[in-house]
């Protein structure tokens, strides 16, 4: 499950699921979300990631802002996000996933840019058996 | 909760308190004086005054951490703040300049008059929406190579006019000569340079334009006619910035300067306050890294600039040195300025978020047809409402190192517009105002509504009745372009 929350000049996203793998994919789609509505974009390509970083905080931060990164160099949007493993490491995390999605068109219907994703409201956490993943984008 | 001890009407301070090293100090009437409290009230909102005191808590901050009327929360620090350091004692922080790494405004004066335009109005509107590209994924005319956007980062405007973008004369009139010294193309990565290959020239979206104006009222007949400006007259304003090129490097030093913060032991009230002594090695790359991304900007107004001399010489037939400059100014910069601090004049480094430079009359960075006037700042209004041009003061320099407003700020989140507005219903509103609303994206302008908006009036008047920039012309639109 994911979505977007209120904040004043920029927005919120939040991922929510089972594992903290499927926090960080659904994460992704509210990111996304801001850009395009997700149903336009075909999986057609997809792309490897690997992330690290010393925290789960700080991991979501560079796993949203590597997608950003993607889109810009490839020209694509990205609709479907598997993350297969956040494995812990010795120092720190380290994530790998595949992304999926298709080049930008003149034909898409677009919303606004996200520039970046923050440390702002940055939070990933568990509660019982739900992971929670959440930072503000800057657009 | 904050005391607030009044200075002048529209000037209060922050006393020192707990870790702060200076005071806080910020221009605003009663009314934004009580938002700022009532926002610090609640434990659980986005506070500005909370940022303004966390700067504070910085090392080697000179005089006070600094927020100008259109304050709001920003991303460690606030937006409308300024922070001027000591360069032996201060740091440089993250969260002082942003992502948006100098995002700002360039106008340009048209020959023609309100009259002329309007009668072309929708062919302007086609023609600049043909010739400028907007909005999410668009790329521009330009395909640079690594070797020419190392240029564009250590050369700024100045490269891109020599590529035939522009004029030369454009570039007296822009801060800094368009061209920062000292960017450093070694510190900006590779990833960060591969973004902006296809960006240069290209206006980006969220609050993003470039704007069709005229000049609606004269409240300073000198300065207009200083910076060449007569009633009625349009000009073009283009408000944009390195695109994610600048995002890109606040992203890589994000991470970078939180080590460096840790290894100097520099504690931070948020962590985007991620910063590193000037004089460490850490800080000079991040500095170097800024103004590659100010050159950047630079070059990516400079290109667009000359994309809506085009447009306008498709439909009116004008020459591109018919249209003139009248400036270009940055938002979000680190700079080395000289400025007063206790009676004697000394260089310090001045970061300003989403705040521009309004330097007074005599200053040698002025340029020298506007230097006994003062600097020409740009205020940007919203889409259907006023913008600005003011001039620079004595005061200023005195009180806030030179520095003064942007803009209006947000008074609405974007997910409450969307749900309050439609995008066509905002284009319909306008259209009957008789103002011409082009964008790649119809949902971003309900985000951009200008009810979305604190009027720019109140903030542009506190500035005006503090001393510290003075209003030289009002603006109205006519023509918006949107990503």
């Amino acid at each position: 499950m994911f979505e977007t929350f209120e904040h004043k000049a920029d927005m919120g996203i939040r991922g929510v699921g089972k594992s903290r793998e499927e926090a960080f994919s659904e994460c992704a789609k509210a990111m996304f979300s801001i850009m395009i509505d997700l149903e336009q974009i075909e999986k057609k390509e997809e792309k490897e990631v690997i992330v690290t970083s010393y925290d789960l905080e700080q991991l979501l931060v560079e796993w949203l802002n590597e997608l950003l990164y993607l889109k810009d160099v490839h020209s694509m949007f990205f609709s479907g996000f598997e993350i297969k493993e956040i494995k812990k490491k010795r120092k720190g995390y380290e994530l790998n996933g595949k992304v999926f999605g298709e080049k930008m068109n003149d034909a898409q219907e677009v919303k606004t840019e996200v520039k970046a994703a923050t440390y702002s409201g940055l939070r990933v956490e568990r509660e019982d058996i739900i992971w929670k993943a959440q930072c503000i984008v800057d657009v | 909760m904050t005391e607030l001890k009044q200075i002048e009407e529209f000037v209060w301070e922050i006393p020192k308190q707990g870790k702060m090293t200076v005071p806080g100090r910020f221009y605003g009437n009663k009314q934004i004086m009580e938002q700022l409290v009532e926002e610090e009230s609640r434990p659980e909102a986005w506070s500005a005054l909370r940022q303004i005191k966390n700067v504070a808590m910085l090392p080697g901050v000179e005089k006070y951490s600094l927020a100008l009327a259109d304050v709001h929360p920003g991303y460690g620090a606030p937006i409308g703040g300024v922070i001027a350091s000591d360069l032996q004692e201060g740091v440089i922080t993250f969260g002082a300049v942003g992502f948006d790494i100098n995002c700002g405004v360039r106008t340009l004066a048209t020959p023609f008059t309100k009259q002329e335009v309007k009668k072309k109005k929708e062919e302007l509107a086609d023609a600049l929406f043909k010739h400028i590209p907007a909005g999410l994924g668009s790329t521009g005319k330009l395909r640079l190579n690594e070797a020419e956007l190392d240029e564009v980062i250590v050369n700024g405007a100045e490269y891109v006019v020599k590529q035939g973008y522009g004029l030369k004369e454009d570039l007296q009139f822009t801060e800094e000569g368009g061209k920062i010294k000292g960017a450093g193309p070694e510190h900006v990565s590779q990833k960060a340079k591969k973004r902006a290959f296809k960006q240069i020239g290209t206006l980006g979206s969220g609050n993003h334009y470039a704007e069709v104006q005229f000049v609606e009222e004269i409240f300073d007949e000198e300065a207009a006619k200083t910076y060449g400006l007569e009633k009625e007259q349009t000009l073009i304003s283009i408000h944009c910035g390195s695109r994610a090129l600048g995002h890109q490097i606040g992203t890589d030093y994000l991470g970078k300067l939180d080590s460096a913060r840790k290894k100097y032991g520099i504690e931070i009230a948020e962590r985007e306050l991620v910063c590193a002594p000037i004089e460490s090695e850490e800080g000079q790359e991040f500095f170097s890294a800024v103004k590659a991304g100010i050159n950047t900007a630079f070059a990516n107004r400079q290109v667009i600039a000359h994309l809506a001399r085009q447009a306008f010489a498709e439909v009116f037939g004008v020459g591109e040195k018919e249209i003139k400059q009248v400036y270009d100014i940055g938002h979000n910069t680190a700079k080395i300025e000289k400025h007063k601090i206790l009676g004697k004049g000394k260089n310090v480094l001045v970061q300003r978020k989403g705040s521009t430079r309004g330097f007074g009359p005599g200053r040698e960075e002025v340029p020298e047809k506007y230097r006994s006037i003062g600097q020409p700042v740009i205020v940007g209004g919203t889409m259907g409402t006023s913008s600005y041009l003011l001039k620079g003061t004595e005061k200023g320099m005195d009180e806030t190192f030179g520095s003064t407003i942007h803009g209006a700020g947000r008074s609405m989140s974007r997910t409450a517009a969307t749900k309050k507005w439609k995008g066509e219903e905002v284009v319909r509103k306008l259209k009957e105002k008789g103002i011409i609303i082009k964008a790649r994206s119809i949902k971003g302008i309900a985000e951009e509504a200008p009810d979305a908006y604190k009027d720019v009036v109140d903030v542009v008047e506190v500035m005006h009745k503090a001393g510290i920039t003075e209003k030289v012309v009002g603006l109205k639109p006519v023509v918006c372009i949107k990503g």
